[in-house]
């Protein structure tokens, strides 16, 4: 214990620690709108295709992240363009753009001549690496988000759930999809330095299915996953120095045992609850084949 | 006048494919008229155009005065139960109260006598046990009154059901038709239903939805409508069912 409270004096530390809590606050937050909308396969999409501007950031000699974030919001609006207007099938539509990111991506890496540096840590994520610059920028998209989501959080909500309904109620809908979809994208590529391409999705995912287990209101639910996307992040980064293994890895590792851990718990103790509750569904469905004579 | 809403030659479809032809129909204040016809026929086209989710290829929608407030028309809308996300997390109450948003900015909060006025309506419609649960915990006919709820809160001039008899049960079905007649004291309906057996012996005239629209006053079903229908299923009952017969279209 001792050992990990003396890591607090080390600079990369501390940014590690932070990062974990911005990263967590974004995740729960973005997070929360993508597993509500059903768009994480879309994420995922957004996430692979961002490699093509990591790629050409090599190759030209510009921050890869700046591609990643161009690439990414691109494709994001890409895909709620013509997935909403060109007569194209949504999911070949993000195949097909996930997988060309990532070719592009390659080409261009394997065109620059020499070693590609940090290649692996855009892939797996490297969060005792991350820059002052990665800081700021991570903590200016959480003031960002949370500015965002409080002030818009009726409207947001609105579109969100029906979209259709709020069409026919002269709501901004195809305004706040471009918007939120590019908050995602955003999102997304901010956090690649954090957990790495492969590994993002389940930040934005797995705390939110634990949230889910506690509570099904949206507000809750962020709150909620960024609470376990803290959690598991820091324990996440303790397991990776203690057992000296990657810090991404760990990180999603624990998230998942904790999921694990609390829907078994929730398993045990919910059978009952369950077996009760159906129950009260028999004896109500008897007795409303002899409704009471009015 | 009372017209609430004049469709005049009213031509609608996506693309290339035109669904509906030439249709022509009035709309007055208490009207209740069920819309009916085969799958396909055009009866949810007809719906979309009217909420302004498709324009018309040719022809107008005009909404009266008393029909729009501000930008937008004064219609609540209830959806078919399965275009519901039931696993999104929203509660009742918010799933009602959002029936408001038309009249607020980008950043609305809603008032206290807006917060009453959603709980008022929840309170008559006999929900308010399950007024802070989440959707995803209710059944069928919870979910359609949430919906109803939804569509009244903002005092519309005229509602549009979708299928409202679909996945619920009859007890609600009754229940739901009861307060259709109440409510139509107050406001125009728009019922569709592809269910010709069960539609409320409240409507009080037809609209035949087939690539074009037959209109019919009064509530009788003639063979010549069943035949709209293509369908090759004779509806056999006892006396003490109240019956509809329509009057042959003149086509």
């Amino acid at each position: 214990m001792e050992n990990l409270i003396a890591l607090f004096n080390f600079g990369f530390f501390r940014n590690a620690f932070l990062a974990a809590f911005i990263a967590s606050v974004t995740c729960g937050i973005i997070g929360t709108y993508i597993v509500s909308r059903r768009i994480v396969f879309i994420s995922g999409g957004i996430t692979h295709a961002s490699f093509g501007g990591i790629g050409m950031g090599y190759y030209f000699g510009f921050d890869p992240i700046v591609g990643a974030i161009a690439f990414g919001i691109l494709s994001a609006l890409g895909i709620e363009f013509f997935t909403k207007r060109a007569d194209l099938r949504e999911d070949s539509a993000i195949a097909m753009l996930w997988s060309f990111g990532m070719a592009l991506g390659v080409i261009f890496i394997f065109l620059t001549p020499g070693y590609a540096p940090n290649l692996m840590s855009y892939l797996f994520g490297n969060i005792l690496t991350v820059s002052k610059g990665d800081l700021i920028s991570l903590f200016l998209l959480a003031i960002f988000v949370i500015g965002f989501f409080v002030i818009f959080y009726r409207m947001i909500i609105f579109v969100s759930f029906d979209e259709e309904f709020a069409m026919t109620n002269n709501a901004p809908v195809r305004l706040f999809n471009a918007l939120l979809i590019s908050l995602v994208a955003l999102t997304i590529v901010l956090n690649i330095r954090v957990v790495g391409i492969i590994l993002v999705m389940s930040l934005l995912t797995i705390p939110q299915a634990i949230a889910n287990l506690f509570t099904k209101r949206f507000d809750m639910m962020m709150i909620w996953s960024i609470a376990f996307g803290f959690l598991g992040s820091v324990t996440g980064l303790a397991l990776s120095y203690i057992y000296d293994i990657p810090s991404g890895a760990s990180i999603i590792f624990t998230l998942v045992v904790l999921y694990g851990l609390i829907k078994s718990i929730f398993l045990l103790f919910g059978k009952v609850n369950l077996q009760q509750k159906e129950k009260g569904r028999l004896r109500n469905s008897v007795l409303s084949q002899f409704p009471p004579e009015k | 006048m009372d017209a609430l809403i004049e469709i005049r030659n009213l031509s609608v479809g996506y693309g290339q494919n035109i669904v509906l032809r030439e249709v022509n129909l009035t709309i007055q204040k208490f009207d209740f008229v069920g819309v009916i016809g085969p799958n396909g026929g055009g009866k949810t086209t007809l719906l979309k155009a009217l909420l302004g989710l498709l324009t018309p290829l040719s022809g107008e929608i005009i909404f009266s005065e008393t029909m729009t407030e501000g930008k937008s028309h004064r219609i609540g809308y209830l959806p078919q139960i399965n275009h519901i996300d039931r696993k999104f997390p929203i509660t009742v109450f918010d799933v009602v109260r959002s029936g408001l948003m038309s009249r607020k900015r980008l950043t609305g909060r809603y008032s206290s006598e807006e917060n009453e006025r959603a709980g008022d309506l929840i309170n008559e419609m006999g929900i308010s046990a399950i007024r802070n649960k989440a959707i995803g915990e209710l059944s069928g006919g919870q979910i359609q009154r949430t919906l109803l709820c939804r569509a009244l809160v903002n005092e519309p001039r005229l509602l549009i059901l979708d299928e409202p008899n679909t996945y619920v049960d009859n007890r609600f079905e009754r229940e739901l038709y009861e307060k259709l007649k109440i409510l139509n004291d107050k406001l125009a309906i728009l019922l569709v239903s592809h269910d010709l057996g069960t539609i409320s012996t409240y409507v009080k005239s037809y609209a035949c939805v087939n690539s074009s629209l037959h209109y019919h006053t009064g509530n009788k079903v003639t063979p010549e409508l069943l035949k709209s229908y293509e369908c090759p299923i004779q509806i056999i009952s006892h006396g003490e069912i109240p019956h509809t017969v329509l009057y042959n279209h003149k086509s």
